[in-house]
């Protein structure tokens, strides 16, 4: 059976290429568009102003791709942890936080990771797939709260730098006007500062940027994030003071707290050093632990004095409150290692 | 504007060799420094995203080499075997800090991640207690007479497909299960793809090793 071509998560550009390649007139790529961002529709037939002939031309080519989550899972705080199955049959998880003043869909852009951050969750279950666009925009619109959105984070499972062509082109058709034509001062978009692909994200998108630092040790950082023996945080921020950021954008620098690891006066004053001009702010994370992490979370009045430390070097420190953890949806420890099938052909 | 991108310098291919079937070796003219353990960010033009590997060769070569596999369906290593002697490719200059101090250390790998350590053997650094590499076959053990001459008896091979006298069968991983402990006073240096770091990552951690101990380069 042919494998039909997918619509959702195509951009104008490539809705212009279907029209044509099907020989519709050009402004089908538009009308396209329009049901598939705007009116989100659930089926072609429900594409009314495009003929019945043409209709069905569409279909025989092309699914919608849209797919209904699996699983729901809500917490007593209110936040829910939604399943979704990928096209390939892979699973991925998406956190919907609700709060006071903005309702935030936290979600996935690989299933799995390659970074192998120690204290990850995701990272631990290995790398299986890069999510294309349509399923990184497809846990949006799926969701029972579709409509009450006011936020997007990119900090679900994957590094969104490691997929950045599908990421960008989510980015796109979610900030088009074409598309769901929304700011991208609503969009915050998290990396580990892979920097290759971090530079060409800050040229080519508007969106709010999250550095995940963790540590502002080198020898410490390696030990976490192995990411930094090729790309140091000091090399991360350094590209960032290259840029012209402007008042709207802003960067963030996520700090997760590890008792006794990264949690020490010097650590705080290290990270003032590191970052001091930058125009940017950092957020204290909980670190909840993992199963067999070797890692434990700081306490409270650490955190609370590790804040002050920062203050006073003048730097805009939260502390983010935690959400989701009785199920496991809260920040590092989306996972779907027990749905992934076990390949038997590996060398190690 | 035009993104601003790593440095490239060109440089003259020496030699490509076939290590075995998709396995490759190139050696380019050397024109800078470098600490075994680094990596170089390579391409075959100016305009292409470059793309990552570990040095393959001792610092007191004067090539710089680098250990490949074609990927299928990848940009640049089906474009790399084309490559002949004269062939400008483009490198940086070598970075990266999977850098080995004096201590005692085990080195773990499979598939191309055995790079680092060929450099390292090659450069007369301190040895290790143990050198682990994983495999399918029998034939990719690459650069086993180095290691086998280097390493004796500390030189351990797990081939997960095939089967040798001289090579345990099974995994790698397996094989660390079994373990009753782990010395915890030394360094562990694990190298390659993602999934093989991070599985064997939480066996060492299961062992009681501490994360300090636990050195991780990962072929993203
Ligand atoms: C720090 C670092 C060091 C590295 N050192 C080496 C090295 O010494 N030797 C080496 O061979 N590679 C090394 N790599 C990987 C290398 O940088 C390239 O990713 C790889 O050679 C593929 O390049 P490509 O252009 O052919 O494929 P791409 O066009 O980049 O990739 C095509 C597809 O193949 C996937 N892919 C990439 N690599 C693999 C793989 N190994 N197995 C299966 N799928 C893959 C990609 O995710 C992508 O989807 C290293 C990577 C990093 C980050
Ligand atoms: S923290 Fe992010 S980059 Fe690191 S392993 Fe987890 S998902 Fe990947």
């Amino acid at each position: 059976m042919m494998v039909k071509e997918v619509l959702f998560g195509k951009t104008l550009e490539e809705l212009k290429q279907v029209a044509k390649d099907l020989g519709f007139p050009g402004f089908v790529a538009k009308q396209l568009a329009d049901w598939l961002y705007k009116k989100k529709v659930t089926g072609i037939d429900e594409m009314l102003n495009i003929s019945k002939k043409n209709r069905d031309i569409l279909k025989e080519k092309y699914d919608l791709g849209l797919s209904a989550y699996n699983k729901v899972q809500e917490s007593i705080d209110g936040t829910k942890k939604y399943l979704f199955k990928t096209i390939s049959d892979q699973y991925i998880e998406a956190a919907y936080i609700p709060s006071e003043n903005r309702n935030t869909l936290c979600v996935s852009s690989q299933v799995g990771c390659k970074m192998g951050c120690l204290f990850c969750m995701t990272g631990k279950q290995g790398f299986q797939k890069n999510l294309s666009a349509g399923e990184i925009l497809n846990q949006m619109v799926s969701i029972d709260e579709n409509d009450k959105l006011t936020n997007l984070v990119y900090m679900g499972m994957g590094e969104p730098m490691d997929n950045l062509d599908e990421v960008l082109k989510s980015l796109e058709i979610i900030t088009s006007e074409w598309g769901f034509a929304w700011s991208p001062r609503r969009i915050n978009v998290s990396t580990i500062g892979v920097v290759p692909a971090m530079r060409r994200f800050i040229e080519e998108s508007e969106c709010h940027l999250a550095i995940s630092m963790h540590s502002p040790l080198n020898d410490q950082r390696k030990e976490l994030m192995p990411i930094e023996n090729v790309y140091p945080i000091e090399d991360v921020i350094q590209t960032l003071r290259e840029y012209d950021f402007g008042r709207q954008r802003r960067i963030s620098f996520e700090y997760i707290m590890f008792e006794g690891v990264n949690d020490s006066k010097e650590h705080a004053l290290e990270i003032a050093k590191l970052i001091n001009g930058l125009h940017s702010r950092v957020n204290l994370i909980k670190f909840h632990p993992i199963p067999n992490s070797p890692l434990k979370g700081s306490s409270n009045e650490v955190m609370e004095r590790f804040k002050n430390v920062l203050e006073n070097k003048g730097i805009i420190t939260t502390i983010r409150k935690s959400r989701g953890e009785d199920i496991y949806a809260a920040c590092g420890l989306l996972s779907t290692k027990k749905l992934v099938e076990n390949k038997s052909n590996k060398d190690y | 504007m035009p993104r601003k991108k790593i440095e490239l310098f060109p440089h003259k291919v020496v030699r490509l060799t076939n290590v075995v079937s998709e396995v490759f070796t190139l050696s380019m003219e050397r024109k800078f420094d470098f600490v075994p353990g680094q990596v170089v960010a390579l391409a075959i033009n100016n305009e292409h995203d470059p793309r990552l590997y570990s040095i393959a060769s001792g610092t007191g070569e004067d090539v710089l080499t680098i250990l490949f596999d074609i990927i299928d369906g990848g940009f640049l290593t089906p474009q790399l075997v084309q490559l002949k002697p004269g062939d400008e490719v483009y490198i940086s200059e070598p970075f990266g800090k999977f850098i080995p101090g004096d201590e005692d250390m085990w080195w773990l790998a499979t598939g191309t991640g055995i790079a680092p350590f060929i450099s390292m053997v090659k450069s007369g650094i301190k040895l290790p207690e143990k050198l682990i590499h994983g495999s399918r076959t029998l034939d990719h053990f690459l650069f086993q007479e180095l290691f086998h001459d280097k390493l004796g008896e500390k030189y351990l091979r797990f081939c997960t497909a095939e089967e040798s006298p001289e090579v345990y069968s099974g995994r790698m991983t397996e094989w660390l299960k079994e373990q009753s402990g782990l010395p915890k006073e030394i360094k562990y240096y694990l190298c390659g793809n993602p999934n093989m770091v991070v599985e064997v990552r939480d066996l060492i951690l299961s062992k009681g090793v501490d994360f300090n101990n636990i050195m991780a380069e990962i072929y993203f």
